[in-house]
This record gives C-alpha cells, structure tokens and sequence, in this order.
C-alpha cells in the first residue's frame, strides 16, 4: 500500500439527520409557499385595525352598494361597500380575524380532546382503546354539518359557539391517527427500556410517546385547522353559523348570493379568499408529512 | 367471514343507537319544543297544556324511550311545520338525495381512478404534478362558492345549463360535480399510492418476466390489487356524502333531504331534524359497513380467513 | 464447435445515484451452451441479479445498459425492441426469482397464472392450458394438482410456491432458464428437494440454466461452469470442477476457505475471513475492485487487469498465478 490514500477506500461520508431535514424543509416548494402565504395572512389578522381603510362595522345608508374602483368606483373604498353601506375591504381583513381565530382555537380544542384519547388508547390498549374506539365511531356516523347546524341553531350563532361545537366535533381525526402512531411507537423497545426501569406513566408518555408522535400531530393540526376554516365557512353561508354583524368571509358570500347577477365580485372575492387560506394551510400540512416522513412518497 | 359480519352488524347496531341518543339529548336542550309547537301568540296555558299533552314534561329517558320504539316501527312522528309523518316527508326527499349522491360517487371514481393510474405510471411527471395540485386545490375549496361560480358561469355567463330545480337529468350536472369533486382528491391519492406500491412488488416483476405487456400488467395484475382500498374508500366517502349534500341542495334549490334538514332545523322542526339525525348516520354506517364487507369479499386473503 | 445459446459481452451497467454515477456492473463476459448449467456466484451486491435481469430486458428505467453483445440465439438483445423481448420473455427465457411468498399475484388462482403463461405466447384453448397446467404441476412434484389449480397463493407454503413458480417458468419449454437465489428464502429440507428438481428438469428438457447464488455448496451440486462475481466484476471463471479444485482468484480462495471442505479443512481449525467490506463503486472505478481486502495488493492493482489463463478458465489478477505463490498450498 502507498502513502496516497486509495479513492476504493474511503468512507463515505453524509450528511447528518438534522441536515437533511432542513435541506428537504426549504427545497420544498409546497411547503414554502404554504408557510409564506399563512404567514401573510396572519400579520394581516393582527394588523387588521392599522390595515383596514374603515371600521367593517360602520354603516352608512346613504353609501349602499358603491361600485368597487374598478368598476367606476372610487379609491376610498377599494372593493365598494355592501348593502349596509359597509367597507367591503375592511370586512374582508377583519374576516381573516374570524376564520384564522375560529380554525386555530378549534382545533386547538379538538387536538387536545383527540390526541388525549387517541394517545390513551394506543397506549393502554385493553378496555380503554376498546371505548375510545368506539367512541370514534359514534363520532365518524354523526353527520358533522347537520349536528353542528342543529346546536347552533339551538344555542345561537356567537364566534364562541361555533368555536365550541367545531372544537368538540372535530377531534376524530387526531383519535384515529394518535392512536395509530402511539401503538406504533409504544410497541418499540425503548418504550420497553422506559418500563422495566421503573419510569412512571406519565414521564413516558411525556418523554418517550410524544415527541415521536408529535411529527403525525403538526401535519393533523393544519389538516384540521383548514378543515375547521372551511366548516365555519359553511355554516355562516348557510345562515347557521357565525351572526352579522360579525364579518365572516362564509357570511360574506352568502350575503353577496343574491346580487351575484349583476356583481360577481361580491361572491368571487371572499371565497377566493377562503380558498386561498385553505389551500395554504393544506400545503403546509402535506409540506410537513412530506419533510417528515419522506417515505411516504412515491 | 359470517361471524365477522354478525359482529359488525352488532357494533353497527350500538353505534347508530348512541348516535340517535346523543342527538335526542341535544336537541332536548334546546329549551321548550312545546312553544315551538304552540307558536307565538299561544298564551302561557296555552303551552303548559300542549306540553302535558304531548308529554313534553316527562323525564328525557322516558321520551327517547318512547321516541326509539316508535321508530324501530318505522313512525318517526309528525312534522311541527308540515304536519306530515315524518318518515314519509323523509322517504319522498331522499330520492333525490340518493341519486345526487350516486351520480357523485361515479363523478369522483371516474375522473379520479384513471387520473390516479397515469399519475402512478409516470411520478414526478408534469401529469402527476397536475394531477396533484387539482387534489390539493380541490380539498381547499369552498364547496358553496364552487357551487356559485358554476351556477354564474354555466347558468348565467354560459346559459348552458339551469341554475337551480331538479326537473330535468341537466339539472343534476352541476351538483353532480359540486358534490362529487370533494371526493376525488381522496381517491385519486389512494389509487396512485397503491398503484405505485403495487407496481413495486414482486409479482408485476414475474408477470413482465412471463411475456405479459404493460396494459396487461397495470390493469389485470396491478390495478386488480391496487383497486381494493379504494372501492372500500369510495363507499366511505359516500357515506359522507349526505353531509355534503346540505349545502349542495340549498345552493341549487334541490328539495332533497339534505335541504330538508337545513329547512327543519331552521324552523325548529324537531322530529324531522331528530329523524335525520339518525337516517344519515344510519346510510354512514351502512355504507362503512358495505366498505368492510367489499374489502374482505375483493382480497382473497381474507375471503378465505 | 457448436453455437453457444446466450452470448454476454462487456456487459456494463451504470446507475444514475445522488452522489455521483454508480458502476455496478464492469465489462462482464460469460456464454452458455444448451443444456449447460452456468452458476453466477457473489455476495449481496456483486451485481450477480442486475445481471440476469439485464439480460431478460427487466432493468429499470434509470439503469443504463452497454454492452458488445447480448446474443441469444439468433436474437441480438441488446438491440431488441418491447415486442420481441416480450415474445422472448416467459416463452423461450423463463426467470425465477428469490421470493416465492410475494412472486404471485394474491388475487388470482395458481390454476389462472399458470394458464396465463402459457396463453400469453401459444394459440391454445383454455382447457389445453389447463391440461398443461396440471402436467407441469405434477411434474414438479405437487400433489393434489387438479384441486390446486383453484387455490390461491396465501393458500401454499413457501416451497410449494417456489415449485409453483418454476412449473410456471418451464408452461412453455424455455430454452433458458434464469434462477435468482430460488432457495436462498427456503428451509434447508427445501433447499435440497428444490436443487434436485431444477437439476432433474434442465437435464430431461436439455434446458440451459443460469443459477445464481452465494452458496457455493448449492454450486458445487448443480454447475457444469461457475462465474465468480465481485464488486460488479468478473474475477474468475471456469468449469465448475476445476475452479473448486484449482481457485486461481485470491477471492475465489477466500471463499472457499470460508466454508469447511471434506477432506481438505483440519478438524477444529479455524474458518477462513475475508477481512474489510465491499467498496463504493460510485464515481471514477479503476483496477481490481478486490485490492481493499487482498492481502497480496500491490500499487499496480489500480491499474486495469488483464485476464489470465486459458479461455476455458480465466482469472483477472495481476498476478500471473494469482498470488498462489505468495500464499502456498489452501489451508
């Protein structure tokens, strides 16, 4: 053997763990583009006093249904007003308020609720998984729409209503999906090691379960948030869900329904919008499934 | 395989009995079916003797009670707006539920089965990229303002088809695909993960190493096996479909059951929507149920098992 | 001197990876005559079933193929468009493969697939397939064959599958027949019965055959040649028998002190090892690929080696002898 080190010999060398998920995080245009857009639409949320031109409550009689500035309208109100005399961009600012609160403090609620029964159930298995999986299919043979009507329409349409029913409605997916990962995980030996050195139930699960599940969690949490946003949706357009005065971007296009002969816009504009936020969220959350698990693609 | 079927058919039983007791509950809470009835102007007597009258003031137990034995007879009760039996309102609404819900099962299957299998033959391709924004675009979008621009290009700008009514098989194409499209990412996805896992495994490797030709072997022996779960998928999702059609019916003016539940629950109409309550969870649960029972009959493996 | 039946000349094959341009395979040559039984013999990623595969027209998209010649017959594979390897595959070349628990289609019956083979390239009607289908099956030693022929895969044992895949390969009397590692996921008992089979079968239907294992005892029972594979390259080659009397490689001897031989291993003396690991055969491959683990390298093992020996067998050494000299008589 010479001195010069012989190219057949030498150690392949790779990048670490934590580096190649970074490289796969940015590279990933889905990804990107979801968090920006959300992102975006988050700091208008926040700004939304400093953003919006006028107050989306202030009527004005004598403004009813100005023109938006493309259509001969002036610059004062960009997108018009509707037919309450009400800023049409300020509703729709101050919608993203509604939808961005209503989608992440549901499933906020339902991520608890979920993951808590789900996580218990892949853990403990027995009598508790046997409940919890039964639950899950009482909740999955609930029609969603109709109970969440029925109850609003029974308790009333305040933001704080709908928040509750959507939130406790909705934690079916994260029961099925932590149930499914914490038997994984519970199933692997270091959980084992964790047990026979006398760890108590609760460090576990705090320590070993959770940050292995956690990945599934995130990408469920976008999943439902987005889910949460569209529901709301729905019931406002159907007349059930968030009140006027309140600006919902569902409210927005329902209202704007009956005029879309002659202005489209009015129904085009907030569901485009929606649209745009969901897509976002949906791309994040399948961002992150991909970035995370890259085995599940092709 | 019998035995399997008696239990689902057990667990199915019990589900649908604590979905109909959850909903009763429910709507229990909501204050005084008795006003509901009497209207308005009825006076305070008035409501206490209607109340008394059709035992509105006995304990909840005893009401469900009486509620679920009546409807094990098929007599959900009478309607408080349209003072008819319930089950007959229901039963003359739902053809035209069941068959917008059928025509978007095969919307869904038809555009999303082949979309899934070309995707699955070339990955990364420009089709597959395609092919995969539609499904997450369509997972995003509002099914009501889908509806409504459909409604305002093709009825209005277009005038090719009719905006709302459920007179003619045109008026179906809309809601068709306004149903339907919700579906399709879903199924889409799965035929294109199973045709992709499927064409990796050993077999397709031994069914080229016998002679066979590519359409050969992507639709007799890869499709054949890829094709299980979604046929268990798509009878899920049409489970869900009921759901769906709340909102497609009151956008297109479709007097179905699922507009029938928008309009009871809007009026109060507390056995109507209690009966609805129990007849969609009722179609999930048999279509989950048909789902399992196809997944099983599909595979030999577990024909046999 | 007759015409050989397969015919592989500097066969290379190169596969695109992140990090650079894989050379799994290196200027490979080998032939075959009717009747004979030729064994590719390497470890797990010497390139032996990229090999094989590259002559049934079976590779991947992303593998690229290059070679002088790949004859079979009187048909020039290497140039050979979908539709003639079509008619080729499963009809003159059969192959086998090394998994027989998922090598069938679950969702048809045996009786279907068999049926298939044979319809897929003959002009028969379904109960003449049916008919061959049975013979075939009892040919390979399956009882019961009628009643099987409705059965599904999930319904056998891995060595009755592994039989019902040979039956399947032989539906149309290959002249050659490729078998990748067919007993390798088998238990022993099996192992045995399945070797005797294919042996008993190439000789009654003077059928070639490729078998290709690790094994060097399953080598050593069914071989007429043995082609020793390292690393993507051919380090020696040779009749079965001379190669295991006389191993001109130092790998080759390498092997062969690692399994204990009748009458020539000491009783209680150690086993043979090969010292180091396999090298990445990514980016620029030059020289004998083995120079990492031979103990006799030198600086001009980088270099390209030329083969040795006479044309019936040959070795690739720097060494004329190949290093037999620096090491003595085999342990």
């Amino acid at each position: 053997m010479t001195d010069v080190m012989d190219p057949l010999a030498a150690e392949i060398h790779g990048p670490s763990p934590r580096q190649l998920l970074k490289a796969r995080a940015l590279s990933h245009k889905g990804l990107i583009f979801g968090m920006v857009v959300v992102l975006l639409l988050v700091l208008v949320a926040i700004l939304a006093p400093v953003l919006a031109p006028h107050d989306p409550y202030s009527q004005s009689l004598m403004k009813r249904m100005v023109p938006p500035v493309f259509m001969g309208g002036s610059w004062e109100h960009p997108l018009g007003t509707d037919h309450l005399g009400r800023d049409y961009l300020s509703r729709l600012i101050y919608g993203a308020r509604v939808s961005l609160m209503i989608g992440a403090i549901a499933a906020l609620i339902s991520g608890v609720i979920g993951t808590a029964m789900g996580v218990a159930a892949g853990y403990f298995g027995g009598k508790v998984d046997a409940v919890v999986t039964f639950l899950i299919n009482v909740r999955l043979a609930m029609p969603v729409v109709l109970v969440a009507l029925a109850v609003v329409a029974i308790l009333g349409g305040s933001l704080t209503v709908v928040i509750c029913v959507l939130g406790l409605l909705l934690w079916d997916r994260f029961a099925v999906v932590m149930r499914a990962s914490t038997l994984q995980i519970s199933r692997r030996d270091y959980v084992a090691a964790a047990q026979v050195i006398g760890a108590s139930t609760p460090r576990i699960l705090l320590t070993e379960i959770m940050p292995n599940v956690f990945n599934n969690l995130i990408v469920i949490v976008t999943l439902e948030m987005a889910h949460a946003i569209l529901l709301e949706a729905a019931l406002s357009f159907l007349g059930l869900g968030v009140q006027p005065p309140t600006p919902s971007w569902g409210l927005m296009v329902s209202e704007g329904k009956n005029m879309m002969l002659f202005e489209p816009w009015l129904v085009l504009i907030p569901g485009a919008v929606l649209f745009v936020l969901v897509l976002a969220i949906n791309l994040m959350g399948d961002g992150l499934r991909d970035v995370t698990a890259p085995e599940g693609r092709s | 395989m019998l035995t399997f079927i008696f239990k689902r058919l057990g667990l199915a039983l019990l589900v649908a009995l604590t979905v109909s007791f959850i909903s009763f509950s429910l709507l229990f809470l909501s204050g005084d079916p008795a006003a509901a009835l009497a209207g308005e102007t009825a006076s305070g007597e008035d409501v206490e003797a209607l109340r008394r009258l059709y035992g509105f003031d006995r304990p909840m137990l005893v009401q469900y009670a009486e509620w679920l034995f009546s409807a094990l007879r098929g007599d959900f009760g009478e309607s408080y707006y349209f003072k008819l039996p319930v089950a007959s309102l229901i039963a003359e609404r739902l053809q035209v539920t069941m068959t917008l819900g059928l025509c978007g099962i095969l919307f869904a299957l038809v555009t999303a089965v082949p979309l899934g299998v070309i995707a699955a033959i070339r990955p990364n391709s420009l089709i597959d990229r395609l092919a995969l924004f539609l499904s997450v675009a369509g997972q995003a979008m509002p099914s009501f303002w889908f509806g409504l621009i459909l409604i305002v290009v093709f009825a209005i700008q277009l005038g090719w088809l009719p905006p709302s009514g459920a007179a003619t098989w045109r008026h179906f194409i809309m809601p068709t695909i306004v149903l339907g499209y919700y579906a399709m990412p879903a199924i889409m996805r799965l035929t294109r993960a199973g045709m992709l896992d499927v064409l990796n495994s050993d077999f397709i490797r031994t069914a080229r190493a016998k002679g066979a030709g590519e359409t050969r072997v992507l639709f007799k022996h890869a499709l054949r096996n890829a094709i299980i779960p979604v046929v268990s998928l798509a009878a899920v999702q049409m489970g869900f479909m009921l759901g769906g059609s709340i909102v497609v019916e009151s956008v297109f003016a479709l007097h179905g059951a699922g507009y029938l539940a928008w309009e009871s629950i809007a009026r109060n109409d507390l056995p109507t929507v209690q009966a609805l309550i129990l007849v969609f969870s009722m179609f999930y649960i048999v279509f989950t149920f048909l789902a399992d029972v196809l997944n099983a009959w599909l595979d030999p493996r577990m024909r046999s098992a | 001197m007759t015409k050989s039946l397969l015919s592989v000349k500097n066969l290379s094959l190169d596969i695109p990876t992140g990090s650079g341009m894989l050379h799994a395979v290196r200027g490979i040559d080998f032939t075959l005559k009717r009747g004979e039984t030729l064994s590719i013999v390497g470890e797990s990623g010497s390139g032996k079933s990229l090999t094989s595969l590259a002559v049934m027209g079976l590779l991947g998209k992303s593998i690229r193929r290059a070679a002088d010649e790949i004859r079979f017959d009187d048909v020039d594979l290497l140039s050979a468009n979908k539709r003639v390897m079509r008619d080729l595959r499963g009809n003159r070349m059969a192959m086998i493969f090394q998994e027989p628990m998922t090598s069938l289609n679950p969702a048809y019956t045996i009786g279907d697939q068999l049926m298939e083979a044979l319809l897929l390239h003959r002009k028969v009607s379904r109960a003449q397939a049916r008919a061959r289908a049975v013979e075939l099956l009892e040919k390979v030693g399956i009882t019961a064959a009628e009643s099987r022929l409705s059965q599904y895969p999930h319904q056998l044992s891995g060595g009755l599958r592994q039989r019902v895949m040979i039956a399947m390969s032989l539906m149309c009397e290959p002249d050659l027949l490729i078998a990748d590692e067919p007993t390798t996921a088998l238990d022993v008992t099996i192992q045995a019965q399945i070797l005797r089979l294919l042996v008993d079968l190439t000789r009654e239907m003077n059928m070639a055959m490729i078998l290709i294992t690790h094994d060097l005892g399953v080598v050593a029972r069914v071989a007429d040649k043995v082609a020793v594979m390292y690393a993507g390259e051919l380090v020696e080659t040779g009749p079965a028998t001379e190669v295991f009397a006389a191993p001109s490689h130092p790998y080759t001897r390498g092997l062969l002190r690692c399994i204990p031989q009748p009458g020539k291993t000491a009783r209680g003396a150690p086993l043979g090892t090969i010292a180091g690991i396999v090298p990445s055969l990514v980016g620029e491959v030059a020289g004998c690929a083995f120079r990492t683990r031979c103990p006799h390298a030198s600086a001009a093992c980088r270099e390209p080696i030329p083969m040795r020996g006479d044309p019936s067998h040959e070795f690739r050494c720097v060494f004329a002898d190949g290093a037999l000299s620096e090491e003595g008589e085999i342990a």
